[in-house]
């Protein structure tokens, strides 16, 4: 078994406040300075500048999770991941379906856009991707799952965006994988808090905006090698941990 | 002379979605919000609650709050099953086809005058 270091919540420049800096480029490059064995790359609703970081990561020795942010009708922020291409390909069309027809305002929100490798700009997303799609949460972890994903309900502890903000409570038949709990907490002050979470399985990512944000918040993941089988499979497992925790004796 | 449900929704064109036989419940003004946190801390029992949140832990938040209705604004589509839940919890959901504001003023005027 091996140690890897991830940091599962990036975003690029295709997010609305994604900084224009954050090319696929730049962020393998700053993700392998910082050290990291693995990122995914999650945008807001949108996951047309996932294909680019999986072309440049292939040249590199990074492993990059396909995914994204969704923000579900009731504005919960919730973090996908998917196995390749196909899958996201798939979950690109239903989030075609379901964003409201409502245009990007750059000057406020900013540029949403997807770029090559070389940092040239392919394609602009007019709608807005900062708003709620037209689904609940239930239907958008069923879409998930049923494309062979993981399904993390993001930063529950934020006063905004959250599971625990919007609906209160976690829903009692939401399927979830895991819960990110953001920088704001550790994990023990989380867990005094909901102590009926004990046992979840929990993430906790940079939630980077920004170059210099990525991998300043990581969780490490026991696998026998690098792939989607068994990072998928670590969910299962419980196979992964904060590494604010004692890696020998507190996390396995 | 204080208002009932039934009255109350009749009056102000609110469409009963669950509780169809609408409980003899005085309703205690009301409370704002789309945010269930904010609910389960501020609301008091008693208290009509407008949102324009159709989740299903609507029904949980107003069963535990002891709301007198949840009114969904907007004329929002709700899930059948939510409706469902509702009426198994004894919740009762309003529709308006009113914007929050607007629902939020007449109903302000309402109990206001009713008191």
């Amino acid at each position: 078994m091996n140690l890897y270091k991830a940091d599962l919540h990036v975003h690029t420049c295709l997010s609305p406040c994604g900084d224009l800096d954050m090319s696929p480029r730049n962020i393998i490059q700053a993700a392998i300075q910082k050290g990291l064995d693995m990122i995914a790359i999650t945008d807001h609703n949108s996951t047309r500048n996932v294909k680019t970081c999986l072309e440049i990561a292939e040249k590199e020795n990074i492993f990059v999770v396909p995914g994204c942010e969704i923000n579900t009708q009731e504005e919960v922020h919730c973090l996908a991941y998917f196995p390749d291409l196909e899958a996201i390909s798939e979950f690109q069309k239903y989030l075609d379906r379901k964003l409201p027809e409502i245009e990007n305002d750059p000057d406020l929100f900013g540029y949403q856009v997807a770029v090559d490798e070389d940092d040239r700009i392919i394609f602009e997303e007019k709608r807005s991707l900062y708003l709620g799609i037209r689904d609940d949460i239930e239907n958008a972890a069923n879409q998930v799952h049923a494309l062979g994903g993981i399904f993390v309900p993001a930063h529950i502890d934020r006063l905004k965006n959250s599971i625990f903000s919007q609906l209160g409570f976690i829903p009692f038949d939401l399927k979830y994988d895991a819960l990110e709990i953001s920088k704001r907490h550790s994990v023990p002050e989380f867990l005094k808090m909901h102590p009926e979470l004990q046992n979840a399985r929990i993430l906790r990512n940079s939630d980077a905006h920004q170059l210099e944000d990525i991998g300043t918040l990581t969780t490490f993941f026991r696998m026998p090698e690098l792939n989607w089988i068994f990072f998928k499979s670590a969910f299962e497992r419980n196979a992964f941990g904060s590494e604010i925790l004692n890696r020998d004796s507190e996390i396995w | 002379m204080k208002t009932n449900l039934k009255k109350l929704a009749a009056d102000l064109n609110f469409e009963p979605l669950s509780g169809i036989n609408l409980p003899d419940r005085i309703p205690q003004s009301a409370y704002v919000s789309d945010l269930l946190s904010d609910v389960i801390g501020k609301a008091q029992p008693g208290m009509l609650w407008i949102t324009s949140q159709v989740h299903k832990n609507i029904v949980a938040v107003a069963s535990l709050k002891e709301l007198s209705a949840i009114i969904v604004v907007n004329e929002r589509e709700i899930d059948d099953e939510v409706v469902k839940h509702a009426d198994e919890e004894g919740v009762v959901i309003l529709s308006s086809h009113l914007p929050a504001f607007e629902t939020a003023g007449k109903l302000y005027v309402y109990l206001n005058q009713a008191e």
